[in-house]
């Protein structure tokens, strides 16, 4: 019962995408309400499957093994794609707890964003075409949601970085987004290719798709290296989709589509498909490969909260942040705290698209002032041009700030809670392989300081001071209730009591949430029961580093950017100003590919071209057309002069010659004639008798 | 008609040629040509329908002339005292590309309205390659095959010399004779088989049971490596593999489009599916000592092809030169056919079979969008050259936001090059995928490299259509305008082939899989 309902979840965004794109366009305003009812029905039917889940493993509390019975239950579903004699595909659909939770917040903000959308893209001349990529979108994100095999998850995994390179491209008449989206997706397949490679490897060896299937053999094989090799292969389409180092460059690029687009796919779906691949390969990743993971991850969150912190782009900030999240995530999963990398990545989905909607309200309030004065000379997304906004968008301020708080991970926020759990999966990772350890934890904890100074940054400077333009400023006005009631349904959602409900000690993770998802307890990896043990004991620890550096972040930026004063000297040093510059230019990563990658291959295809045709095919090849002509040259004189001319004629000439010379003999005396008869007679007899 | 039908497919067209004759001795309209072309290729392409729901590909050809062969073969003395037969038929491997042949033929037709020089001859012509082509794909019989290989040249050398582009005459000769040097290495491979086979039979059925066992020497070469070798080249150049390639960029630039849409859609099938019918099956020892070198090729192939395109500023040359890039795929697939894992070599055939039709479809939509850009603007320049005729418009972007008054060619166009660059839900995707898993299989580092293809066949689709489509609108360009409904019968079919196939590509799969099944275990047992 529940498959089927999710079967239709899946289809049903793609349904509403070729309602918009089939249907003719003067029904644009009656299609938009269709293909966001289209995602409410998603949204009612996965919070249905939701609810069945809950109370299944309600039911069955404490009883792990039924809970197993009803969860495989939920996920029988194939259909045979391809079938060779030995080379079968299938399509399955994996109907988890996580599945299922992970469909329901896709549709939620995917619905919200369909929402603000409406208002936002209002009056855009393909403002059907909007809403069908987003169909699109959603359709493929579900794809990746449920598929249950390795092949589909790319299939959808690809479709989706279509559906992103459309959105980033949608306002393709700026070059600049033009160029993000081809590079979103350009650097995305450099994942892509890494995780086809790994993909084969892995199939050519434990001859399945399916993850479940992948498990069991590898479980039973137990071959280090070639697991290893496969599954950091395949972790390289997350480094993509997820925008890891080195290849986060896309991410802050990709904030040139729509800015509703931002909050869906680049900041809460889309980006955190790698993060749930990477969890659906967990079970078969070995500890070498799950090391280097935690290293990317916390090598990540550092960087992108470095360069968050100078960059002025409304946006780009909440980029940088998402790309630092992600790096948490993916380094929650290194370090064995499955259930934390899963619980942020849904509190990060709400307060991010929160983050993202409020800037959109921004920048959409910033833009129709600057309507008003018909002045366009200003960027309305730089936060430079803002300031005291809090008085005149109350509404997108609290939610922001509620977004903000929750991000940071102040208590009573649900970014509290799951940030906390992946800090104490970091300290737990110490408290297992001591040593050089301690660096991610470090790493991790120190990030989450700059998150919270950058995040207060921006709050400071846009909402608070003095307005830098002020005849922007008096017509900068609160949107419809379309753009404010997506905002204040996610910043409710930002509470962690939503996550911990029926309990209500907002320290406490345990509810409804902890509940319907179970973590895998066997894995090649790690010890699962011993992780949990070390998460557990470095609880408190975790707590205390987190509301430390949420605090300590939140005072800094007050005292730089409310008070603007820098009492601790340590703003306006010399070193503060170099390093600001390596963070504004984003550590020179884009310059530097540009230089050693991107400008060399493109002149060695000029080459290539000048070597295949100027050199190759007009020199050498033309060469044997050249060659063959002198000899067919020398051949005509050869055949003319000597063969022809000499040989030929030369036997005509003979032939003429001899005939005057014998003209003589025909001298019409018969006897002569007689004569030459007998002595012709003679011969004959003669040669007749020496044959016999 | 069962037995009939492939004469009748094959020779269909000449009868079209001849109903053009009498028009035109009735000295008709010009239209006339037009229609009868068009109704010609219809009816091959109704018949080709039946045949396909007709046909079962379980059963294969008449290989022990005993069991069961398939009610659509053809066979009967031809040229006795040589032993030439004629003998037609179809299975597994050819019938992908028979469907394949007369669809581009009824598009290319269509596609071809508006050619107003020469009608009768271009028709004519146009109809005669149509029987070239059918005979290659149907003949068994080597001589017959090598007869209809011949008699394709000849209206191709034609067709591209009299309607080609400013430098036709050029690029005709040219094709002409890189393809009659690889003819003369088909002819020598041909008649030693015939010879050195001790039965004297140019019966492609017959000669499998043979030729592994042929044990000569020549100048101190095993001639069954000789063979392999003069037949590589002949079927080589027809693909065309590195470095056997460079007639084609020049042939594509200068050929009208629908002489590309047939040279890119169905000419260069030829060559691999000489190999797969001929040469894999006849010589299978070595395939498997060539097979290294050609996974080797086929990576050349891919990354040469695709490193040539991204130079590209003519948009038709980087779509030629995009097609050796994609033939690339067929060839590594082929060569996984060594591979001791059943689950690669199955890949890998399947995979090249699937991607000579999917990219006869691809490529085909491609230059046939090609072509209307080139009919509205006259240049497909994605960049001016720096020695453009034009100086003020050398070194600028050819094109540029026309997707704002083009959209729904815009469309089509987003489409094929997302197809050509292998995206899943369009065919090309899976069998790419299915070529590499194959190569995989076998050549891990190769591929490897060549899975680098996926990435650059990316970077030039879409730096060509930022450019041309998206941006600021050039004033030049503004009145261009979208799609004719003729355009889009063209453009429809295949488009709807590409989804489907994409998203469902079993109906490809179970015709060919077991006549490509054939040719695997062929190839397994002389491992």
């Amino acid at each position: 019962m529940i498959i089927t309902n999710i079967f239709i979840i899946l289809l049903l965004p793609l349904l509403s995408f070729m309602i918009q794109l089939l249907l003719p366009k003067k029904i644009d305003k009656i299609k938009v309400y269709i293909s966001s009812s289209i995602m409410l029905i998603s949204l009612l039917t996965s919070l249905n499957a939701l609810i069945k889940i809950y109370s299944a493993s309600k039911m069955t509390l404490g009883d792990k093994l039924s809970f197993a019975l009803t969860n495989s239950a939920l996920s029988s579903i194939e259909f045979n794609w391809i079938s060779l004699p030995d080379l079968k595909i299938s399509f399955g659909i994996i109907a988890d707890s996580m599945a299922v939770l992970m469909l329901f917040v896709v549709s939620l903000i995917s619905l919200l964003v369909h929402i603000f959308s409406i208002e936002y893209m209002k009056g855009d001349k393909r403002f059907s075409r909007y809403f069908a990529y987003l169909g699109l979108f959603t359709f493929s994100m579900n794809g990746i949601v449920l598929s249950n095999n390795l092949f589909f998850t790319f299939v959808f995994w690809e479709l989706v970085g279509v559906s992103s390179f459309l959105l980033i491209g949608f306002w393709y008449e700026k070059r600049s987004a033009g160029n993000a989206a081809k590079k979103a997706f350009l650097v995305n397949r450099i994942g892509d290719i890494g995780m086809f490679l790994g993909i084969m490897l892995i199939f050519l060896s434990c001859n399945s798709f399916s993850y479940k299937e992948i498990t069991s053999v590898a479980l039973l094989v137990n071959d280090n290296a070639l697991m290893t090799l496969g599954g950091l292969l395949i972790f390289m389409g997350a480094i993509g989709k997820s925008a890891q180092l080195p290849l986060h460059i896309w991410l802050p690029d990709a904030m040139e589509g729509p800015t509703p687009v931002s909050a869906l796919i680049h900041a809460a779906t889309m980006v955190a498909a790698g993060v749930y691949m990477t969890l659906r390969i967990f079970p078969f990743l070995t500890l070498d490969a799950l090391h280097v993971i935690t290293a990317i991850g916390a090598l990540t969150a550092l960087t992108a909260s470095l360069i968050a912190t100078a960059q002025y782009d409304i946006k780009k900030v909440l980029a940088y942040s998402t790309v630092s999240q992600l790096g948490y995530m993916i380094c929650a999963i290194g370090v064995g705290a499955y259930f934390a990398a899963f619980f942020h990545l849904i509190t990060h989905a709400m307060f991010k698209a929160c983050l993202f909607l409020s800037s959109g309200s921004v920048i959409h309030s910033m833009h129709h002032a600057q309507d008003h004065i018909n002045d366009h000379s200003k960027d309305p997304q730089d936060i430079r041009n803002m300031g005291g906004l809090k008085d005149k968008l109350p509404i997108t301020f609290y939610a922001m700030l509620i977004s903000t708080l929750s991000l940071c991970g102040f208590p009573l926020f649900s970014g509290f809670l799951s940030k906390d759990s992946i800090v104490a999966g970091s300290l737990a990772y110490y408290h297992q392989f001591h040593g050089l350890s301690i660096i991610i934890p470090i790493l991790i904890i120190f990030s989450a300081l700059l998150t919270s100074f950058y995040m207060f940054r921006l709050i400071f400077l846009t909402f608070f001071g003095k307005p830098k333009d002020k005849s922007i400023y008096n017509h900068v006005e609160e949107s419809s209730w379309l753009i404010k009631f997506p905002l204040v349904l996610l910043a409710f959602l930002s509470l962690a009591n939503i996550f911990t409900f029926p309990n209500l000690n907002p320290f406490d993770y345990h509810g409804w949430f902890s509940t319907i998802i179970s973590i895998p307890t066997t894995v090649i990896g790690y010890d699962m029961s011993l992780i949990k043990e070390n998460i557990h004991h470095a609880h408190y620890q975790a707590m205390l580093f987190s509301i430390l550096v949420a605090f300590g972040g939140l005072i800094l930026a007050f005292i730089r950017y409310y008070l603007n004063s820098d009492i601790l000297g340590i703003f306006n040093s010399s070193l503060a100003q170099k390093a600001k510059k390596v963070f504004a230019n984003k550590f020179y990563i884009d310059e530097l590919y540009e230089k050693m990658i991107i400008n060399p291959y493109l002149d060695l295809t000029k080459k290539a071209s000048f070597i295949d045709w100027n050199l190759y095919d007009q020199m050498f090849i033309n060469f044997w057309g050249w060659i063959t002509l002198k000899i067919s040259k020398i051949s005509a004189v050869l055949d003319y002069s000597f063969i022809d001319q000499f040989v030929v004629d030369g036997f005509a000439r003979l032939t003429n010659k001899s005939g005057k010379e014998l003209q003589s003999s025909q001298n019409g005396i018969l006897q002569s004639y007689l004569l030459s008869a007998i002595i012709g007679l003679v011969v004959l007899i003669i040669i007749i008798q020496q044959l016999g | 008609m069962e037995s009939n039908i492939l004469s009748i497919l094959t020779f269909l067209p000449l009868v079209g040629i001849l109903a053009m004759f009498v028009a035109y001795m009735l000295k008709q309209d010009d239209y006339i040509y037009k229609y009868i072309a068009l109704f010609t290729t219809f009816i091959q392409l109704v018949l080709t329908g039946w045949l396909y729901k007709n046909f079962d590909p379980n059963i294969i050809l008449p290989a022990d002339n005993v069991i069961n062969p398939t009610k659509f073969v053809i066979q009967v003395p031809w040229i006795d005292n040589f032993n030439i037969q004629y003998f037609l038929g179809v299975d597994g491997l050819s019938m992908p590309l028979i469907l394949l042949t007369s669809l581009l033929m009824f598009i290319c037709i269509l596609a071809s309205w508006n050619i107003n020089k020469y009608v009768f001859a271009y028709f004519s012509l146009f109809l005669l390659l149509d029987t070239g082509m059918m005979g290659v794909f149907l003949a068994l019989d080597f001589f017959l095959f090598y007869i209809f290989w011949e008699i394709m040249l000849l209206p191709m050398y034609f067709l591209i010399g009299i309607w080609g582009g400013p430098q036709r005459k050029y690029a005709a000769i040219k094709f002409f004779l890189y393809t009659l040097f690889g003819s003369v290495f088909l002819l020598l491979g041909m008649i030693s088989l015939y010879y050195y086979s001790g039965i004297d039979s140019f019966n492609l059925i017959e000669l499998i049971k043979v030729t592994p066992f042929i044990s000569a020497e020549l100048w101190g070469y095993e001639i069954k490596y000789l063979i392999w070798l003069a037949l590589f080249i002949g079927f080589a150049i027809k693909v065309p593999i590195f470095p056997f390639h460079t007639w084609l960029p020049l042939a594509h630039v200068e050929a009208p489009t629908s002489i590309s849409v047939i040279l890119a859609g169905v000419l260069l099938k030829m060559g691999t599916y000489g190999l797969l019918r001929i040469s894999y099956p006849l010589l299978p020892s070595e395939v498997v000592s060539f097979s290294y070198t050609l996974a080797v090729l086929a990576v050349i192939n891919i990354i040469w092809g695709a490193t040539n395109a991204i130079a590209q500023k003519d948009l038709k040359k980087m779509v030629a030169y995009s097609s050796i890039s994609h033939m690339g795929y067929v060839l590594l697939g082929m060569a996984a056919v060594v591979s001791i894992d059943p689950t690669g070599n199955q890949a890998g055939m399947n995979g090249a079979v699937m991607q000579m039709f999917n990219h006869g479809v691809i490529t085909a939509m491609l230059f046939l969008l090609v072509g209307m850009i080139y009919d509205r603007s006259h240049h497909r320049w994605i960049v001016f050259p720096s020695d453009y005729k034009d100086k003020d418009l050398a070194g600028k972007l050819g094109f540029g936001g026309i997707a704002n008054v083009m959209p729904v060619y815009s469309g089509f166009v987003m489409i094929a090059f997302f197809a050509g660059l292998g995206l899943p839900g369009l065919s090309g995707f899976i069998s790419e995928a299915f070529c590499f898993i194959g190569g995989f299989s076998v050549f891990k580092l190769l591929t490897v490299i060549g899975t680098l293809g996926i990435l650059l066949n990316a970077v030039y689709f879409l730096r060509a259509y930022q450019r041309m489509f998206w941006g600021d609108l050039d004033e030049r360009n503004k009145d261009l305008s979208d799609i004719t409904s003729l355009e889009l019968v063209t453009i429809i079919p295949l488009t709807v082939l590409i989804i489907v196939l994409g998203v469902y590509p079993s109906p490809l799969i179970d015709m060919i899989q077991p006549a490509v099944q054939k040719i695997i275990n062929i190839i397994q047992i002389s491992l």
